[in-house]
């Protein structure tokens, strides 16, 4: 590391070329490899989640019980699970749970959270320590904890996990917002606003909302990540997505039960969750370093 | 005078987005004992990135020191690899640097004593309550009162001029033979300001140590500098005796500065001229003079050729300008 | 910095309330009979309605809602936390039975974290752009993915099975038989790591580049310190301020994957106590593992933020 190093550039270029907004962000974003890849990535997933039926080479739930566990073979690539389903088409239909719920979820929790963080925020005081402390609380306990509770007292099933996971990811949502609304909120052209006649309703979506987008995108794309390696540790302890259908994590545990007579039966699945959720990290950190580089701190 | 540092032919260049910037373009210049110098120029000059040269602080990717000579104490300091023990040992002992920016100069989680003596121990060998002791005797030194008691206060406690009269105490701190000080009173008021380039100034006297002043104000230079280097687009444009440089401006860019600036005893109904047009993009730059789109004065020489070289226009007084300006030229009554 | 305190501790404390209250009440909204809580299913099943409106009075379950929740507080605030149905067992036991365990092995996992994830994260800010920044990140961003229980599974497979260094299961307490015990919690305590470690070293690395930048980094090699002080003394004093507060929501993150790794280590800890407990519909531990779980979360984040004041000298001397 030379001397100096990194310090701001900004006082030794002159007069720089003006580079439209769009631009720079599709330079930066598009820049970094490891972010083109993730975007591959989660392509081949919605790919395969929509195409899955073409692309797997038996049906998911068929059954063979003459050729349980077996290893990778021509007929099998990934092997055959303790039922005789073929691996490969398990994973490949897997990804339909994964990416529905990662985006579900997501989008609930998301939904939810601004709207109390912006009651939070705009409002202040009472209402805000109330909403605040609420978020502080569902944050002490550990999401899997949560959501594995009311999963399992509302049945399991996928719609249940949705709400399980949808009710968990909140918080981060709600924080994000109130500190959002905070800031804005003491900007000259808010109270240049009111003195307008704007009413609450019209500052919290004209002026707010279009604010929070960056942060908020980066944050949602962050917990799709999240919300696959939960759905995949709620099927893996046996709530969640129920057999026979195929879902990451349930293989995961049943690879676990069969670890030594068919190790590719639990790696398969685990890799693929790992290649999907660091897919999403490394969009959500490209588009946190190409919407706003500043934010590095704190998302 | 004897000469301390002199620099040949400095070149350093960043590598931007938008291309090759050489910040520095071939510039020489030299400083003797016990003076104080100026380099004046406007934002994105040079002026700065110069400085940092001399003492390798350039940073490496973007930024490299592309070729030249500083020789200071009989070596050639640019020959030390950047970060070697040869050039730390002058780092902050024999040339210490005072920064623009005393808000955020200072290391937050660290008490100014801490920061004082960090140097102190390094360069000076003293243990830890040696060091103390003198860094407070320095901070009073530097007119900050209670001294005592503040020395173990952090920087947040300090205002900016304050903690500018650290930084200065910091430069100080191992007896350099030359503080360079890069716009040491830019970022603090008029009042502040005149107070702490006097205080340089005694403390330039007092330790004989030279200093180099770096700045954009002429005002500044006008008051406390014995030689000024004028600085444009990374090359020195004017060099000479402060007085004559502002009695007897020679290059088009000073000239446009000296119009610029309001005289306390100019004519009141005198107006402020501004150089037109904007400054240079240090972007793919034409080899003719880069003042040449602002410049009132020029001729069909100056579109011709490449960038004038630096020739004597009076007695230790050099200008690069083909224009050859005269006294009369200017409106200036003859001396 | 006295101000802070009092602040946080007022808010730790009504966020406490806000936990048992949400504990109470999903526990008794969800769908099922609220009885459950204190009499098994079969029990249930059992029962004349006679015998089960007996049971209603007897547990005051007839109550109003807000009574109850009155009358539980008290209980839990005297130490009770009620009785596990399926075990016979009072809650007390089987979390003072497990709550060690998982204490054992969230905080090694803690330590353990801090002491691996912060100098991968410096050396990959100090050597940004080279192999080592490439390879650092490449761990710490693949940390963040990787799947707790998978990293368990695959960790009994190299070095339970393959290599055959570690034993795959089983718990011994380190009072019993020191090597013994770190040998069977060795594999738990890396799968438990893996997370909190790359986190860490993902938060480091950003914040040691935000730092580098700065002036006062630039004052620091002005005065002729070599790269180490620079380093050490000046700028991960500064960027260890933001990677406290992600230690602390850590604790919570390192709980929730206790709860899977215990799973598949087979260790009885409060992660596999709530499992075990929720499967077998035993409320009243779930309800407890809960409680306690987000009172332990909220207090050490409270500690936590008290030495990040502490720590910040801009805010300590405020």
């Amino acid at each position: 590391m030379a001397a100096g190093n990194g310090i701001a550039m900004e006082r030794f270029e002159e007069a720089p070329q003006r580079v439209s907004g769009v631009r720079r962000f599709i330079r930066v974003f598009m820049g970094r490899k490891i972010v083109m890849f993730g975007i591959v990535v989660i392509g081949l997933l919605v790919f395969t989640a929509i195409f899955a039926p073409w692309l797997a080479p038996y049906p998911p739930n068929e059954t063979s019980l003459r050729n349980t566990l077996a290893g990778p073979s021509s007929a099998h690539l990934l092997g055959t699970d303790s039922l005789g389903r073929d691996t490969l088409s398990r994973i490949i239909y897997g990804s339909r749970p994964g990416l529905v719920i990662g985006l579900i979820a997501v989008s609930i929790a998301a939904f939810i959270g601004m709207t109390f963080g912006l009651l939070a925020g705009f409002y202040g005081r009472m209402i805000s320590a109330v909403i605040m402390r609420s978020m502080d609380a569902v944050m002490s306990v550990p999401m899997i904890l949560l959501a594995v509770t009311i999963a399992a007292l509302l049945g399991g099933g996928l719609k249940n996990v949705l709400m399980a996971l949808g009710i968990a990811l909140i918080p981060p949502y709600a924080r994000l917002m109130c500190s959002q609304v905070l800031t804005v909120k003491q900007n000259d052209y808010i109270t240049a606003s009111r003195a307008g006649g704007a009413t609450n309703l019209r500052i919290m979506l004209a002026h707010i909302l279009p604010n929070c987008f960056p942060p908020l995108i980066v944050l949602m794309t962050m917990q799709i990540g999240t919300a696959i390696l939960s759905e995949a540790s709620l099927s893996f302890l046996g709530i969640g997505i129920k057999p026979p259908d195929a879902a990451w994590g349930s293989m995961v545990s049943e690879g676990y039960q069969n670890m030594l007579r068919a190790p590719v039966l639990s790696i398969a699945p685990g890799v693929a969750i790992m290649l999907v959720v660091f897919a999403f990290n490394m969009v959500g950190d490209g588009l946190r370093d190409a919407l706003d580089p500043k934010l590095r701190g704190t998302l | 005078m004897a000469v301390l540092l002199e620099v040949k032919n400095l070149e350093t260049h960043f590598k931007t987005e938008a291309g090759l910037v050489k910040a520095v373009d071939g510039i020489s210049y030299h400083i003797h004992e016990h003076e104080i110098v100026g380099v004046v120029g406007e934002s994105g000059c040079g002026k700065s990135v110069s400085q940092l040269s001399i003492l390798q602080l350039i940073p490496s990717p973007p930024g490299k020191i592309a070729g030249g000579e500083v020789w200071f104490e009989g070596n050639d300091l640019l020959r030390y690899p950047a970060n070697g023990s040869k050039m730390r040992d002058i780092r902050g002992s024999k040339i210490s640097m005072i920064f623009q920016e005393p808000m955020t100069s200072l290391n937050p989680v660290m008490s100014i004593n801490q920061q004082l003596s960090e140097a102190m121990q390094l360069h000076l060998g003293l243990n830890k309550a040696d060091a103390r002791k003198r860094a407070i005797e320095l901070l009073k030194l530097v007119g900050i009162p209670a001294a005592e008691s503040r020395v173990d206060d952090y920087p947040h406690q300090f205002s900016g001029g304050m903690r500018q009269r650290v930084m200065i105490a910091m430069g100080l701190s191992c007896n350099p033979r030359l503080i360079i000080a890069d716009e040491p009173t830019t970022a603090l008021d008029v009042t502040t300001q005149a107070v702490l380039l006097k205080l340089m100034k005694d403390m330039v006297d007092r330790f004989n140590t030279s200093l180099v002043l770096v700045t954009h104000n002429l005002g500044v230079v006008a008051r406390y500098a014995q030689r000024i280097y004028v600085m444009y687009a990374g090359r020195i444009v004017e060099s000479g005796t402060t007085e004559d440089i502002f009695a007897h401006p020679r290059h088009p860019y000073t000239v446009g500065l000296l119009k610029c600036v309001p005289r306390l005893d100019g004519d009141r109904n005198k107006k402020l001229v501004p150089i037109t047009g904007l400054p240079p993009n240090l972007v793919g730059m034409p080899p003719n003079c880069a003042f040449l789109p602002r410049c009132p004065y020029r001729i069909e020489q100056c579109r011709k050729e490449p960038w004038p070289p630096l020739t004597a226009v009076r007695k230790d007084h050099e200008a690069a300008c083909f224009v050859h300006l005269e006294d009369k030229d200017l409106g200036i009554n003859a001396e | 910095m006295k101000e802070l305190i009092v602040r946080r501790f007022i808010q730790s404390v009504m966020v406490v309330f806000l936990v048992t209250i949400m504990v109470f009440f999903v526990m008794r909204s969800l769908p099922g009979d609220p009885v459950l809580v204190y009499v098994s299913q079969n029990e249930v099943n059992a029962a004349s309605p006679e015998q089960i409106a007996k049971i209603r009075h007897e547990f005051g379950l007839d109550k109003p809602v807000i009574v109850q929740y009155v009358n539980w507080l008290g209980d839990i605030c005297r130490g009770d936390l009620g009785r596990s149905v399926i075990k016979r067992t009072s809650v007390n036991q089987e979390i003072g039975r497990a709550l060690p365990r998982t204490i054992y092995l969230g905080s090694a996992a803690f330590v353990l974290s801090i002491i691996l994830g912060i100098p991968l994260g410096i050396v990959a800010a100090i050597r940004r752009g080279k192999w080592e920044d490439t390879l650092c990140t490449l761990v710490a961003n693949l940390g963040v993915t990787a799947p707790v229980f998978w990293v368990g599974i695959i960790l009994i497979l190299i070095f339970g099975y393959y290599l055959r260094w570690l034993p795959i299961q089983g718990w011994v307490s380190p009072g019993e038989n020191l090597g013994d015990s770190l040998r069977h919690i060795l594999m738990p305590v890396l799968c438990l790591t893996v997370y909190p470690m790359a986190a860490i070293a993902r938060q480091t690395r950003s914040a040691m580049l935000e730092v580098i930048r700065q002036d006062y980094i630039r004052t620091a090699w002005a005065k002729g310190l070599a790269e180490r002080q620079v380093i050490t003394k000046h700028a991960v004093r500064n960027a260890i301020i933001p990677v406290i507060t992600l230690i602390g929501m850590n604790i919570r993150q390192i709980f929730g994957g206790a709860v899977l790794t215990e799973t598949v280590f087979s260790i009885y800890g409060m992660g596999k106590l709530s499992v075990d407990a929720l499967f077998s519909s035993d409320y009243a531990i779930v309800q407890g593992v809960i409680l306690v779980v987000g009172v332990v979360v909220v207090l050490s984040n409270l500690v936590v933020d008290l030495s990040y004041g502490w720590i910040d000298p801009r805010i300590r001397y405020d």
